[in-house]
């Protein structure tokens, strides 16, 4: 089936960087405002969709070429390494560190190894959920 | 030193075998391992003094403070005992594997690892003085047994021996935990040692009884005790240093060790001393019996490994009458626990070097079966010379270490006539009697043994190889251990002073206060009593016997197969695996729609039993949101779109709907001022949409014979079940609470502790980490899963295809 959706293309060229944006904002915005890893996870994957709806499998591998199965098992690693880091400061498993920072260009900043544990769920949700498509649409 | 860690060492040493053996292949790996036994032999050694005078060493490692779980390795006489025996016998069999397995053609690194393995977990139990970590080296030895037995692993009958094994052995080990638990619940504690002081309290128990025959079923198991014994003989298709180890000298005197051990916390009960004495003379008796019908030179050593096992059993359980007894020192009583653990040491000894003799004649001529053997006198003089101690040791006869531990088991059996407890006085004469029938046949087949494998004729032509003696190196273990049968026969009282006394102590400890005390003095003859006919007696009619074994030998064949207990085990075996199978089957369709009625079906089913045995149901309309105009409009189009999927006749129609259904409640979210939920659900939504349109190619059309009213009907009755359940939970829920809500917890906390702002994600992240965590591992493996379910299915190899 060949058709020609050039309009689709199009829209999505645009379209999937405001939604990958997005999905960087959600995930920062997390701790504050609604958001985090597992919303922000499931956008990039929502637009990394699209690109394979209006494309085709093979194009969306040459743009994007990550092994899908590896960012899952950074992303476990790294949302273990966090939780088990708390360990070697001898306090319980789990427990977070937090404070606030003076960075330049965003003045002060609040910097939580929460995100850190967050950014390993948004690698395995966007690893998991890619790699179940991805394998699911390669089988003909 | 705390040399609780020395336990470990062998573990640590198994690390670096496969190291070894890939980078230094031109050496024998064997020569590595053997430094660990030499070293830890040479180390245990030294603490002997402090035994010796009945002193002990204690060293302790917490492993789970928490639990109250700990490594403690407890020396005294018997563990050190068992602990040069394992290490001892271990450097020997290290030793003598070098030359037995070819380092060109085994797999050497699995096989030392396995090795090195067991001996962790045996030094382990012996010297535990916890109960669980105890219970842990047990089952370690099973493990390690299993991966040994099965060392050969292309042979079906070394699988079968290594599953048998572990099936038998673990089963006991279960239950001797259970027995361990109810120890630790009557005394309130795991170590041994303080178990041994709260015995007398304990004795009154209600679970004293059950503890014990829990434990003893643990020891009988791993001993070979009847009727358990039947997976030893099984066990013989390991490489024969491993049954020389494991399955002689070692592992299986653990239950030995066990009960041993535990002697001084049960022995006041009758049933302890008539189930170990009773069980383990009758197993003496038939392992000797059926130790004739054998044909293989290794099943032969198998049944008399069972058989003198069964009489060191025997002999701790006569030991436990000391209890009953005032002034033991002047009785025959004493001498049960003092014969049990010498005569232990002379079997590890003499058993040992027999079962080295038999790898060597199976090494050298090929074949093990004693049918075809025969005449090797002259061949192989040395092994000859050896196997001729052994046996004759085995045998009782002197001047070799076995005919004094002989005659101190008639000794003992003997006084038990003379007890007066626990219906002794009726009952006890069929010891003796039942011991001297097992040492008749014992003495037969120790001749059998040596004289049907190497006097006779020689008959080369059934031998697979041209016989020869074995090279220096594989004799120089069982020469070793040959010259130590007959040591043990000119200084037996050195012996008893340095190693069995102290071990004595420890398995009477409320009679002895130092193994001075223990008043036995071991000497070869003493006079004309009934223990010196009876011995003569088992020469001649045992000498007389073995001469006519050609005639008679042939009548066990006649026992059937069908009624034995290997046939039990293997119908027990079939009918639990088939048993199993065909119960799957009955309601495993591979339709997953079956699959999804189970499941929903269970789920009202304990739900709306929780909520009506708890009284649960309440329904309260008070304090109710109004119902807007946005509400009802959604609620109608979730409605409709659920019906839509129902009725509608294409995939791709039921598709949509479903979105719609999570599209709806999407605005649900947002009309109840949810957004993390709504854009969460808006977005997981967009892509199970996409994955279901993927995998709708994929699926089968739906046969149409399923598609029946009944069918249909029963889908109904579960789908309205469910609904129902969820709406009364959901009105239950609403109409009570029985605690006061979370959320303000997270209201005050969340910044103060979590630093954050947004509770739905500082829970995902922070509150409820672990649950996350979790999550993602899942979604991992589902990940996982899909990948195997896809590319590496079978029927993409047959080119076959649904949508094909």
């Amino acid at each position: 089936m060949k058709t020609n959706d050039v309009m689709l293309q199009t829209a999505t060229k645009v379209v999937t960087f405001i939604i990958l944006m997005f999905a960087v904002h959600i995930f920062f915005a997390g701790h504050y405002t609604p958001g985090g890893g597992f919303v922000g996870g499931l956008l990039t994957t929502s637009a990394i969709v699209l690109l394979m709806l209006s494309f085709d499998l093979e194009t969306v591998k040459k743009i994007l070429p990550f092994n899908y199965v590896t960012m899952t098992a950074v992303g476990l690693l790294l949302a273990l390494a966090t939780a088990a880091a708390s360990i070697i400061f001898d306090v319980p498993f789990f427990t977070h560190a937090y404070d606030y920072f003076d960075l330049p260009l965003f003045g002060e900043t609040s910097l939580h190894s929460a995100m850190l544990f967050d950014a390993g769920v948004y690698l395995v949700v966007v690893g998991v959920t890619m790699t179940i498509i991805q394998t699911i649409g390669e089988d003909e | 030193m705390s040399f609780v860690f020395l336990i470990f060492l062998p573990l640590l040493a198994a690390l670096f075998i496969p190291l070894l053996f890939k980078k230094v292949g031109k050496i024998h790996t064997g020569w590595f391992v053997l430094a660990v036994p030499v070293i830890l032999f040479i180390y245990y050694a030294s603490l002997l003094p402090t035994t010796i005078d009945g002193g002990n060493l204690v060293s302790e490692f917490q492993w789970i403070p928490s639990l109250d779980i700990a490594f403690v390795a407890y020396i005294d006489g018997l563990s050190l005992l068992f602990t040069l025996l394992i290490t001892g016998i271990g450097a020997l069999v290290v030793l003598y594997s070098i030359f037995y397995l070819d380092k060109h053609r085994e797999q050497l690194h699995n096989f030392y690892v396995y090795l090195l393995m067991f001996m962790t977990a045996m030094l382990g139990i012996v010297q535990s003085d916890h109960l669980i970590t105890l219970y842990l080296f047990w089952e370690l030895t099973s493990i390690s047994s299993f991966l040994l037995i099965g060392y050969w692993y292309t042979r079906d009958r070394s699988r079968f021996g290594a599953l048998k094994s572990m099936m038998i052995t673990v089963f006991g080990g279960l239950m001797m935990l259970g027995g361990f638990v109810l120890l630790s619940i009557m005394g309130n504690t795991y170590s041994i040692r303080e178990l041994i002081t709260l015995a007398p309290e304990m004795a009154t128990h209600d679970f004293f009884i059950w503890a014990l025959v829990l434990v003893l079923l643990g020891a009988f198991t791993k001993s070979a005790q009847f009727p358990f014994y039947i997976w030893l003989p099984d066990a013989m298709e390991a490489p024969t240093p491993v049954s020389a180890y494991l399955h002689s000298a070692t592992m299986v005197k653990a239950g030995l060790y066990l009960v041993a051990r535990l002697t001084p916390v049960f022995a006041i009960s009758g049933t302890w001393m008539w189930l170990v004495a009773g069980v383990g003379l009758f197993t003496m008796f038939w392992g000797s019996f059926f130790a004739l019908k054998q044909k293989d030179l290794k099943g032969i050593l198998a049944f008399s490994t069972v058989s003198q096992l069964g009489l060191i059993m025997s002999l701790l359980g006569a030991s436990a009458a000391g209890y009953h007894i005032d002034n033991i020192a002047e009785t025959t009583f004493m001498y049960a626990g003092f014969a049990a653990i010498f005569h232990l040491i002379n079997h590890a000894v003499f058993k040992g070097s027999l079962f080295m003799i038999a790898g060597i004649i199976d090494h050298e001529t090929g074949t093990r079966d004693i049918r075809k053997l025969g005449g090797l006198m002259s061949l192989m003089p040395i092994s000859f010379t050896v196997a001729m101690i052994g046996a004759f040791s085995m045998a009782g006869l002197p001047p070799f270490g076995g005919f004094l531990s002989k005659e101190m088991f008639l000794t003992a059996m003997l006084s038990l006539t003379d007890f007066d407890l626990f219906s002794m006085d009726v009952w006890g004469i069929l010891f003796p009697v039942v011991a001297w029938l097992g040492s008749v046949f014992t003495f037969i087949y120790s001749f059998y043994f040596v004289f049907h494998t190497f006097a006779g004729k020689h008959k080369p032509k059934q031998l697979p190889k041209p016989a020869h003696e074995a090279p220096i190196g594989m004799l120089i273990s069982p020469v070793f251990l040959a010259i130590l049968v007959i040591v043990i026969f000119f200084i037996p009282n050195r012996v008893g002073d340095w190693l069995v006394k102290p071990a004595v102590m420890a398995i009477q400890p409320f009679l002895y206060n130092s193994p001075s005390e223990v008043d036995v003095h071991v000497s070869a003859w003493h006079g004309f009593n009934t223990e010196l006919f009876m011995t003569l007696g088992i020469f001649a009619v045992g000498g007389l016997m073995f001469w006519t074994l050609h005639k008679w030998q042939k009548s066990y064949d006649r026992f059937p197969d069908a009624i034995s207990l290997n046939a039990l085990y293997d119908n027990l075996m079939f009918l639990s695996d088939d048993g199993a199978n065909r119960f799957s089957m009955l309601y495993m369709t591979g339709f997953i729609r079956s699959y999804l009625v189970y499941m929903f079906s269970f789920v009202i089913f304990i739900l709306l039993g929780t909520l009506y045995l708890t009284e649960a149901f309440a329904v309260d309309f008070t304090n109710l949101a109004p119902v807007g105009f946005y509400e009802i409009v959604i609620l109608v189009a979730l409605v409709g779109s659920t019906l839509t999927i129902l009725v509608s006749k294409s995939r791709l129609t039921s598709i949509i709907a479903l979105g719609a259904v999570g599209y709806s409640v999407a605005l649900f979210f947002v009309i109840f001022r949810a957004p993390d939920l709504a854009l969460t659900q808006l977005v997981i939504e967009t892509i199970s949409v996409a994955l279901f349109l993927l995998a709708f190619y994929h699926l089968p059309q739906i046969s149409r014979k399923e598609e029946r009213m009944p069918f249909r009907l029963g889908n109904a009755v579960v789908a309205v079940g469910v609904g129902i359940t969820m709406t009364l939970i959901a009105l239950s829920s609403h109409s009570q609470k029985a605690m006061p809500s979370i959320s303000e917890f997270y209201k005050e906390t969340v910044y103060t502790e979590a630093g954050g702002g947004n509770i739905v994600n500082v829970i995902l992240v922070d509150y409820r980490g672990f649950d996350t965590l979790f999550e993602i591992a899942v979604l991992g493996i589902a990940g996982i899963g899909i990948i195997a379910m896809i590319k590496l299915r079978l029927s993409k190899k047959e080119g076959q295809h649904e949508n094909k």
